[in-house]
């Protein structure tokens, strides 16, 4: 091989080289905006819903405000619709096509305005989820009647909806309002989040002093010896076990041992607290260690003593890496659900929880849940509440990137 | 130093009674349950454990209020009466001698106190004690876990044999409710688990090991400062990304992907194939071994690579024949915990790989693997004593042993490496 050509063989292998690891990166990149942009296509969807207005007569009624039939004056509405269904099966098929949600959505406007006990007036009544999906896909009319969810007689009448002008598409908030719900149409990630919030609260409470404390002994006070460095071990060790063995000594401790509640945050957050202590261990160690030793040296020269030295002095100019630390360990916490599973806060909750003691599932779990329905208009939820999480997750870390440009000291 | 005066009388009378109150806290539903039992009629008794757990736990929230106490019906008014006397003496009594503690200890301390007294020195003492008790929580997390697998697992062996859970080829662990149900046995071969991780996480080291290895390698050697500060972190979002997300993504769209294309080349694909859910978890642990990768590499010494450089080497072949040999059991090391995280890995293989327990390195048939069965045993209504639930313990504690392994490993060998350029 003459020279020129070995100098361009190699030339060559060195792009090549280059190549790859830009691919790499690219690949990797393609991917994040893959799932996020595929979450985000399918959620859409999630964020309206069809509905119909009609007229509900109240005018000439006798009306016993404590005990009124919502339900019955939703399906007497929607009946006034199609007069001939009177059998029961025809009604029952008609009502199906509504939200079983109206009359929980009547109740709470009738309490909002207590006017409207006295009048006529209009009010918007959400279809069920098959009829919701009809209006947002259609329906492929070829199939057989009974592999399809909506037969040729409820297509006929929701085609005669859209004829007639009275099918409207409006914004639905109960993704962000509601409890969760076997109905798609009204299932909502509220009862979730707070269930998260909660464990987090619960996680933040347990495992910031601790962990913060910890990382103080080992840093400032503990000698080197043979315990200490178990601990560290230690310490290091639990940061990289699978976080389900954490939800297998929660549930084998907490719950079979002391019989604390099962799908109660506060189990949950004291599973995460074990999870997140190394992190914010680590992290408050790596933040003492920044800080110059010049500080510690002018504070015990001052007479000031070796707790005074870290809590008045060293302990204030480690805070923001320490919080910054913190922030990112509970955003993991935040987003795990192995752990909680284990424990129980897989349940079907749709209360809103009012307690670190009441049942509970957290925004990660309620993901898994309703990916888990059988129901297809749950799809767009899930991809809803996933953005959500996601969201959420930003807003976290976020905090933990301003909390640290804007208050990290540079020495 | 008022101030460490009265810290130093405050701790002394608070700091035991408050371990105690915690330990009251914490027995207190354990020694509810001891009394009621006592008093549980026999009736009760006879019908089942159901209807005993029932009773306890009403009981139990009522214990406090002698009239609803004895409404329920449960127990006879006579040992109602014992019931809730018997405990509101217990609790008065232990209440009281905490609180009669509290307050001899604080007058202990101050009665220890005058002018040369030296309480800063005394306070920062018992201050250091409780951190270091702190700093060992750590410890005693990893001993809860280790001790309440092996009790578990033990409990496991005793009722399924050790070689048949190692070594069987079979599992179904579904056991029997009625003595008289067809298949009843429940088998406990663990093989096509074991197999199972390891094709998918082989799977996931696949995609993970040359797209984090190559991303480390421009990042760390190519890159201008500007873009790798934009990339680095952009990479990361990947390993935040919570990995029910990467779940939902491998089932809802990887999944029925793999299986349309390969049904058009004419393979059978289950929609749950361990290639789904490797390829995403591939994914999520690119930033792992990429961050690392990229560290260890960024620590080798200027000086051999600017001595290749000098030598005439191209950037390509410095990096391949110096750098990278260089960096070499640290990038092991990343590999390593790269495969520790695939292993204990949940969401994604729980929502993506399926539940049928094959034996088969097929990566377009549905495997299971160590994590999933363990959500599935767990999850939803168990009874405590039954194999089936017995054997989640016994897979978690395998999973925490070779994970350990791998990251003790992986530890020591990177903690090596930099002793080596420090």
């Amino acid at each position: 091989m003459t020279d020129k050509a070995l100098t361009l063989k190699r030339k060559f292998a060195e792009t090549r080289f280059k190549i790859y690891g830009l691919a790499s990166l690219f690949l990797a990149m393609v991917m994040l905006v893959v799932i996020i942009s595929s979450m985000t296509y399918r959620s859409i969807p999630a964020f309206t819903n069809y509905g119909i207005n009609l007229e509900i007569k109240l005018a000439n009624e006798f009306i016993d405000k404590d005990d009124l039939d919502y339900r019955g004056i939703i399906r007497e509405t929607i009946f006034s619709l199609d007069s001939e269904c009177d059998d029961r099966k025809c009604r029952r098929s008609f009502s199906k096509l509504f939200s079983s949600g109206a009359a929980y959505d009547l109740r709470d406007a009738l309490e909002e305005d207590e006017s409207l006990y006295e009048k006529n007036f209009n009010f918007y009544i959400l279809f069920s989820d098959d009829a919701d999906l009809f209006y947002k896909f259609g329906i492929d009319k070829n199939l057989p009647e009974n592999e399809r969810r909506l037969n040729d007689q409820e297509i006929l009448w929701l085609e005669g909806f859209q004829e007639k002008g009275l099918v409207e598409k409006k914004f639905s908030s109960n993704l962000f309002t509601n409890g969760d719900s076997r109905e798609p149409e009204i299932a909502g990630v509220l009862g979730a989040v707070i269930g998260s919030m909660y464990t987090i609260l619960i996680t933040l409470i347990i495992s910031f002093p601790i962990g913060v404390l910890a990382a103080i002994y080992l840093e400032s006070f503990a000698s080197k010896n043979r315990i200490t460095d178990f601990i560290e071990v230690n310490i290091n060790n639990l940061a990289a076990v699978p976080s389900i063995v954490f939800g297998l000594l929660g549930l084998a401790l907490f719950i079979n041992f002391f019989g604390m509640p099962r799908s109660a945050p506060l189990v949950g957050g004291c599973v995460l607290s074990l999870m997140t202590l190394p992190v914010i261990i680590i992290a408050t160690r790596a933040s003492l260690q920044s800080v110059p030793p010049s500080i510690r040296e002018a504070a015990l020269a001052m007479g000031a003593s070796e707790m005074q030295v870290v809590f008045q002095h060293i302990l204030p100019a480690a805070l923001p890496g320490i919080l910054t630390g913190t922030i990112i360990g509970l955003a993991r916490a935040f987003g795990e659900s192995a752990p909680l599973l284990l424990i129980g806060m897989v349940a079907f909750v749709v209360d809103i929880p009012q307690s670190v003691m009441d049942p509970a599932t957290a925004l990660p779990v309620q993901v898994y849940i309703w990916a888990d329905s059988p129901e297809r208009a749950f799809v767009a939820k899930t991809s809803a509440a996933t953005l959500v999480l996601i969201f959420l997750l930003i807003i976290i870390n976020l905090a933990a990137v301003i909390l640290r440009k804007k208050y990290e000291l540079k020495w | 130093m008022p101030n460490y005066h009265g810290l130093y009388s405050l701790l002394w009378s608070q700091l035991v009674p408050l371990l105690l109150l915690l330990i009251f806290i914490v027995i207190d539903a354990s020694v509810k349950e001891l009394f009621i039992f006592e008093r549980l009629p026999e009736s009760i008794i006879l019908i089942g454990q159901d209807e005993v757990n029932y009773s306890v736990n009403v009981i139990k929230d009522n214990i406090r209020n002698l009239d609803v106490l004895i409404s329920l019906d449960i127990l006879s008014i006579e040992s109602a009466n014992g019931l809730y006397n018997q405990y509101f003496l217990y609790r008065t009594l232990f209440l009281s001698i905490i609180s009669l503690l509290s307050g001899a200890l604080g007058f202990f301390a101050i009665s220890r106190l005058n002018m040369r007294f030296d309480a800063r020195r005394n306070v920062e003492k018992i201050l250091r004690f409780i951190f270091f008790i702190f700093s060992t929580v750590a410890v005693l997390t990893t001993f809860g876990i280790v001790l309440s697998l092996i009790f578990e697992t033990l409990r496991f062996f005793s009722q399924v044999g050790f070689t048949e859970f190692m070594f069987g080829t079979h599992w179904s662990p579904q056991t029997a409710i009625r003595e008289d149900q067809v298949g009843s046995s429940g088998s406990f071969g663990a093989i096509p688990i074991f197999t199972g991780t390891l094709l998918i996480t082989f799977i996931a080291m696949i995609v993970a090991a040359p797209l984090g290895l190559y991303s480390a390698i421009y990042l760390s050697q190519y890159a201008k400062p500007s873009v790798r500060n934009y990339f680095k972190p952009m990479l990361e979002i990947l390993a935040g990304i919570p990995t029910v997300v990467y779940g939902f993504f491998a089932a809802l769209s990887v999944g029925p992907f793999i299986r349309s294309s390969g049904e058009t080349l004419g393979l059978t694909v289950s929609t749950e194939s361990a290639l789904a859910a490797g390829l995403v978890m591939g994914i999520m642990i690119i930033p792992y071994v990429s961050s690392l990768s990229d560290d260890v590499m960024s620590a080798v010494p200027e000086s051999l690579r600017d001595g290749s450089l000098a030598l005439g080497a191209t950037k390509s072949e410095t990096i391949k024949k110096v750098i990278f040999p260089a960096a070499l059991p640290g990038i092991v090391g990343a590999m390593l915990l790269a495969i520790s995280r695939a292993i204990g890995e949940t969401m994604i293989v729980v929502m993506a790989a399926g539940l049928a327990a094959n034996l088969t390195a097929n990566p377009l048939s549905a495997v299971t693997t160590v994590t999933v069965q363990i959500v599935t045993l767990l999850v939803g209504d168990q009874e405590f004593d039954s194999p089936k639930t017995l054997a989640a313990f016994a897979l978690g504690l395998v999973l925490f042993f070779i994970t350990l392994i791998l990251n003790v490993i992986a530890m020591i060998t990177v903690r090596r490496y930099r002793e080596r350029y420090d």
